[in-house]
């Protein structure tokens, strides 16, 4: 088995499949009726892809288990997501910021993605990178509303960036699987990334009048499966019905 | 798997085009372009279907319908999904584009337009009911992910507007 191929697509998958749960948690929550179907309109396109991926990856794995025993099965520390994408809906200022910091990374990554030399994932990111243009352009316009918008917007989307700013470094990490594919050609080397992104979202943040968090401390672990204390209560969500009624089927 | 040209057995143009978009039943698969080949191998018809969004839940049924239509005209059929070529709003025949305009949906307009008029607040997008482009956004997602919410201000009435992939 292509282990590091399989640790790869699962680094991507991943991001996007507790993302996209996070998201479907507003549903029924939204600000409004619009957000809250904008939202969930964002999960099903990120849970689109995740289902691309973790086909692929099923097939590589070859030994029977499908794209559902992948996403719903497996313990917290095989999830390889970026901790930035497993925080909470704490309010809709928070939502939009991880949804914000996570579109940028996400476009540039998708971007470099589409000249895979794995045929499979160039197709996968060349499908993808259409609708995650129009994610980060809702979520920059939603960064813009809210920190440009009255003192109180203001304030509670400085203080989701100021909070969710220490999860942004750990998406130029490679781990040992990522340098690995990046030597076959068939993954991104997101280290390459960094100055672009850090530079595109400082433009938005300006154009919100919001600051640039200053602080220098970087959290990081979930790339290698080690995640803050939020995944275990996302996962219990994730997994309950799967783990309670074993193969159960709608 | 990449399949460039779409490639349909003649004989079978007639039973797909029998297969509705679940979400818009005047609308055949054919004129949506998500059947990218249809062939007959040793007796059994292998399709390959693109779905338009990553996360359309459509597909599984339009797959389970085909293989319906297929087994009532007497064939086996497998269904293949295929991502490459990557779908674009340009694979909807202009027979679609009627059907979807008559169903009471704007079809959608060229990329530069569709940017405009979703990002841009020109009022370029034609209300399917009266006509006139004396027409707002709504919210950039509608009913379905692959469409915009518009309310017309002349006649009033709110519609859908298949929003431009490419």
């Amino acid at each position: 088995m292509k282990e590091n191929l399989y640790k790869y697509i699962l680094g991507i998958a991943d991001n996007s499949l507790i993302l996209g749960q996070r998201l479907g948690e507003l549903t029924g929550h939204g600000p409004s009726l619009e957000t809250d179907i904008a939202c969930t309109n964002l999960s099903l396109d990120l849970l689109g892809q995740v289902r691309s991926y973790y086909q692929y990856a099923a097939k590589i794995l070859g030994n029977g288990k499908t794209e559902d025993d992948i996403a719903m099965l497996r313990l917290e520390h095989e999830y390889l997501n970026v901790l930035l994408v497993e925080q909470p809906n704490t309010d809709f200022a928070y939502s939009m910021g991880r949804q914000f910091l996570f579109d940028v990374y996400h476009f540039l990554f998708l971007n470099e993605l589409q000249k895979s030399t794995d045929i499979t994932l160039s197709a996968i990111a060349i499908k993808s990178i259409k609708e995650v243009s129009y994610h980060q352009r809702f979520s920059s316009d939603w960064i813009k509303r809210l920190g440009d918008g009255t003192e109180e917007s203001h304030q509670k989307m400085q203080t989701a960036i100021d909070d969710l700013w220490t999860y942004t470094d750990e998406l130029f990490h490679q781990t040992e699987a990522d340098i690995a594919m990046v030597t076959e050609g068939v993954g991104v080397d997101v280290t390459k990334l960094k100055d672009t992104y850090y530079k595109k979202v400082a433009e938005v943040l300006e154009e919100a009048t919001l600051k640039i968090p200053e602080s220098k401390y970087f959290q990081k672990g979930g790339k290698h499966g080690i995640h803050t204390e939020h995944m275990g209560y996302l996962l219990a969500d994730l997994q309950y019905m799967q783990r309670t009624y074993p193969n159960m089927e709608w | 798997m990449v399949t460039e040209k779409q490639h349909i057995d003649q004989i079978l143009i007639p039973i797909l085009e029998q297969v509705s978009d679940p979400e818009i039943p005047v609308l055949s698969i054919m004129d949506m372009g998500v059947v990218r080949s249809a062939v007959i191998q040793n007796n059994v018809v292998k399709v390959q279907i693109t779905p338009t969004y990553s996360g359309c839940p459509a597909m599984d049924v339009i797959g389970d319908d085909i293989k319906a239509a297929l087994k009532k005209a007497g064939y086996h059929s497998e269904i293949e999904l295929i991502l490459a070529p990557a779908w674009t709003t340009d694979w909807i025949t202009p027979k679609g584009r009627k059907a979807l305009e008559e169903y009471g949906i704007a079809a959608p307009l060229s990329p530069e337009a569709d940017k405009e008029a979703l990002l841009g607040n020109k009022k370029i997008v034609a209300c399917p009911q009266c006509g006139s482009t004396n027409t707002r956004l709504v919210s950039q997602f509608g009913s379905t992910a692959c469409k915009a919410q518009f309310q017309c201000e002349d006649c009033q009435e709110p519609f859908d507007y298949f929003k431009c992939l490419k």
